[in-house]
């Protein structure tokens, strides 16, 4: 079997907002974009890894971290980790950037 | 491999931290399956006073949640008790019909209440207090009932005691001897505590024998040996703990008290252990969390077949979980010919503290009003260390003297008896992960998060391995978050004196250590920012958390909800069609009458707000704000035959003029028109009572987890002075509490006569007034802004759904 990687255009570079998430409806999968304050793009699985769940993309933006919005978790937006105390990993996605374009790769 | 079937009948503290450290040991070794009879995961018994006490809720005290079981491959039947051991066929049985076989047995069912086997006994509204069951039950009476009893005047008969003051019901505490907690003060301690207790409400029936509890199906009072009488709509029995050994009756298994283990938690039978407060070792029965994690410790090493050291019993220490009393004591506490005693004895600070003293070792403390040095003092008691030339309290000046002491504590020394944390974990984890607070320190090692008792020995431990770099006040917390060292007066300060504007700026110029700041500091800058700067001061909406930033409240599963404002809780036929309406065409699944006396709409997805609230055409309500909530009215003069003033028009005029207004933390009104008080205007931020001729205004009380009755603050004739009144108050508190500060831990803090003082000057008030009238000025409706923004629709509300593929 090939094993092959899908492209998918999610949004407009310009429109995304600074610092703030950004919710997008991908098949059964809904995925927080973040443009952050260098300009980079991250996009992260729209769900806590609390036990108790919620949702990322309202959540307070600082650096390359996303504060989860219902249980003040500290997550790297790079790599999805929990930072200490807590202790978990949210699913992150590829992106690419290309002109005007952000592409999530799967 | 053929792993070994391990079953431990018990789902409790000591049981599961046995099963802890045998997984830490050998964590393939076993096939693991636990029989807990109540029907929850494993949860922390040491702090149910804390629920009962309303600092905690269950969910709070759950050491090991079910995900853990999964996890390591442990098999749970909770709910679901062991009622039969076959010893020849290695097997368990238990009430569902179960029957499981085993290679090892650990029992670990725990105690019981001890409840006296009196008549009456059995009634209803008698209980016990050691599961999460008498817990609930005494919550339900407290609610419907005014007199409670507490037979016991130990430390947990107290902790009930003071748990039942807060729930609302008054409390009589019988004590079979004369004097409190016996068995750990002495006479004088006892006294303090005594005096100290009843000063909080408590009434002490001394030396009274309970002989029979009266009543029809529930009871309705005791009786005492010497024929006097106690009225009780609910009794607690805290008098001690019974092993709890049923399961072994008919075994084999020898027993006593409890189940009798060697040093080694072997019962007579092969194979079989038992740990925590059903075993009996060496004619003890433990009932403090330390000893038992001891014990489970010891029986792990033996289980796993490792080289274990015996147990030999435990000196424990003790301290009373209750609000306004700091207690401590452990080993002996009487002189005899043979000790000597050291004492610090200031009445007029409330400070007793006494050690006691044989063969230069200290064999017994007693500490009251300051437990400070109860750590130290204990590991000089357990290590047996000679204390000739060393001085005995010094906590006063702790930072320095616990240095030197840390130095000279080894690596491997236990610091919080109760998470079996050693200095070791503690040091590594400061220098490894760079933590500088206690609080983070707790967080990380688990030091300090069960009975608190170590937490002046961790911070020791903090300024010793920080040397310089440790910052006294820092790690107390007084700054603002770990992003920057500033205290909020030095912020003000600042973003006075240099004309700060932005959250941007703050964190730049005042070099945050973490630039874009987190979830404590960007909403606190943004709110002083806001309170400073009054007019020309733009909110940072991304530095609001969810709920403020997205002008709805957010529930757990990301769902919203919309609560329409309601002036004074007062509708109309128009608003009501409307808001159901809505509740229909969205297909709200809840629509729910809320605290504040207004019609909530729960569970809105986020991309639906924008358009709900247009269609409802009404202002929010800001459920969700650091601002003025509600302002609860009852009918008042207009209907009620007892209504002395206008409540409701009075309770409208104050929702109108501050609604809006960011505030500190939430801010809550409520306006009776008579003393009956229907609108709980006793327990809000600001109420206000009707009297003839006037009102009354009380600040400062709270409805909410520190339950807090306000304090009349001053009494006026119009509603015009309520108004002005109102209004300085509230600007005053926005000038000088720290953010998320409420009202009732504001005035606590500087101190009501001071408020009073400030209010009483005419010209401060006018100024106050100014300053409130200009910032409300510059607010304008959220929802009615969403709706007519499409940038902020767009950035805030909107979903956006792609199709697969490029």
């Amino acid at each position: 079997m090939i094993l092959t990687k899908t492209r998918t255009l999610v949004a407009n570079y310009s429109v995304l907002p600074v610092r703030a998430g950004y919710s997008v409806k991908l098949h059964d999968n809904e995925v927080a974009l973040f443009k952050v304050t260098n300009g980079k793009v991250f996009a992260i699985e729209n769900r806590s890894p609390h036990p108790k769940g919620g949702v990322l993309t309202e959540g307070l933006v600082s650096g390359e971290f996303v504060f989860c919005p219902v249980y003040d978790w500290k997550i790297s937006l790079a790599d999805g980790k929990v930072q200490a105390p807590d202790e978990g990993q949210v699913k992150t996605y590829q992106v690419e950037v290309e002109e005007d374009n952000v592409y999530i790769i799967k | 491999m053929h792993m070994k079937k391990l079953v431990m009948i018990g789902n409790g503290m000591a049981g599961v931290r046995t099963i802890e450290e045998i997984l830490k040991l050998s964590p393939n070794q076993f096939e693991i399956t636990i029989f807990g009879q109540e029907p929850h995961p494993n949860y922390n018994r040491i702090k149910l006073s804390n629920i009962l006490q309303g600092d905690a809720s269950f969910e709070d005290i759950i050491i090991n949640p079910l995900d853990w079981y999964k996890e390591n491959d442990i098999q749970l039947f909770t709910g679901e008790a062991v009622t039969k051991i076959d010893l020849k066929a290695k097997k368990v049985f238990s009430d569902e019909g179960r029957e499981v076989e085993y290679d090892e047995l650990i029992i670990a069912t725990g105690s019981n209440s001890f409840i006296l086997p009196i008549p009456g006994a059995d009634k209803l509204g008698v209980t016990g207090f050691r599961d999460i069951k008498d817990c609930e039950m005494m919550i339900n009476s407290a609610s419907q009932y005014k007199k409670a009893v507490v037979i016991g005047g130990g430390l947990l008969g107290l902790e009930a005691a003071r748990g039942l003051l807060n729930l609302g019901m008054k409390v009589d505490v019988v004590h079979l001897m004369p004097s409190l907690m016996e068995r750990q003060l002495d006479p004088i301690a006892s006294s303090l505590l005594k005096a100290e207790l009843e000063s909080q409400g408590m009434n002490f029936l001394m030396e009274k024998e309970t002989v029979e509890i009266i009543g029809d199906e529930r009871v309705a009072g005791l009786r005492f040996k010497d024929g006097s009488f106690a009225r009780a709509d609910l009794v607690v029995m805290a008098i001690g703990i019974k092993s709890n050994i049923g399961v072994v009756k008919d075994s084999g298994i020898y027993v006593n008290r409890g189940i009798v283990v060697n040093d080694y938690m072997e019962t007579s039978a092969p194979n079989v252990y038992a740990v925590g407060e059903c075993a009996e070792h060496r004619e003890i029965v433990y009932g403090l969390v330390a000893p038992l994690y001891e014990q489970g410790k010891i029986l792990a090493e033996r289980i796993c077949g490792k080289e274990a050291a015996p147990y030999e019993g435990s000196v424990t220490g003790t301290q009373l979980k209750v609000a306004g009393v700091d207690l401590y004591s452990a080993g002996e506490i009487f002189e005899d010919g043979t000790t000597k005693s050291i004492m610090v004895y200031n009445e007029y600070e409330g400070i007793y503290k006494r050690v006691l003293v044989r063969n230069n070792k200290i064999v017994g403390i007693v500490l009251y009003g300051d437990t400070k040095d109860s750590t130290r003092l204990f590991r000089m008691l357990t290590k047996k260390e000679d204390i000739t030339g060393v001085s005995i309290f010094e906590s006063q000046c702790s930072a320095e003297s616990g240095s030197g002491d840390i130095a000279s504590m080894p690596n491997d020394e236990l610091v919080c008896g109760c998470n079996g944390v050693t200095k070791g974990a503690i040091v590594e984890a400061i220098k490894t992960q760079g933590l500088t607070t206690l609080d983070q320190v707790s967080h990380c090692t688990n030091a300090g998060r069960s009975c608190g008792r170590c937490k002046p020995m961790v911070n020791d431990i903090l300024a010793y391995t920080l040397g310089d770099q440790f910052d006294a006040a820092a790690a107390q917390k007084t700054s603002i978050c770990s992003c920057t060292t500033i205290s909020r007066e030095e912020l003000i300060a600042e973003i006075k004196e240099k004309g700060l504007t932005s959250v941007k700026e703050v964190m730049n110029v005042l070099e945050w250590n973490n630039e874009e700041g987190c979830t404590k500091c960007r909403p606190a800058i943004n709110y002083y920012l806001g309170m400073i700067h009054m007019d020309e001061y733009k909110d940072d909406r991304d530095s609001r958390l969810v709920n403020e930033k997205m002008h709805a409240n957010i529930q757990k599963d990301g769902t919203y909800s919309v609560v329409p404002r309601m002036y004074g809780g007062v509708t109309t036929a128009a608003d009501l069609k409307k808001i159901a309406v809505v509740a229909e065409k969205y297909e709200v699944p809840l629509v729910k009458l809320t605290g504040g006396q207004r019609i909530g709409l729960f569970g809105v997805k986020k991309e639906d707000l924008p358009s709900m609230w247009e269609e409802l055409d009404m202002p929010s309500g800001y459920a969700y704000g650091k601002t003025l909530r509600t302002v609860k009215t009852c009918v008042g003069a207009q209907f009620c035959r007892y209504g002395t003033q206008d409540s409701m028009a009075l309770g409208i005029e104050l929702e109108k003029k501050f609604e809006r207004l960011d505030t500190p933390h939430k801010v809550k009104m409520g306006v009776s028109a008579c003393p009956r008080n229907c609108s709980e205007a006793g327990i809000k931020d600001i109420g206000f009572v009707g009297i003839d001729g006037g009102w009354e205004i009380y600040v400062a009380g709270n409805g909410g987890v520190d339950l807090r009755a306000g304090d009349l603050l001053a009494t006026v004739k119009t509603e015009a002075e309520v108004m002005e009144m109102t209004g300085a108050y509230l600007q005053y508190y926005r000038e000088t509490a720290n953010y998320l500060e409420r009202t009732s831990k504001w005035v606590v803090r500087v101190g009501l006569e001071h408020v009073k003082e400030v209010l009483a000057n005419e010209e401060t008030r006018k100024a106050l007034n100014e300053r409130m009238d200009q910032t409300l000025k510059k607010y304008i409706e959220p929802w009615n802004e969403a709706i007519e923004s499409e940038n902020i629709k767009d950035k805030y509300y909107a979903v956006h759904t792609v199709k697969a593929g490029e």
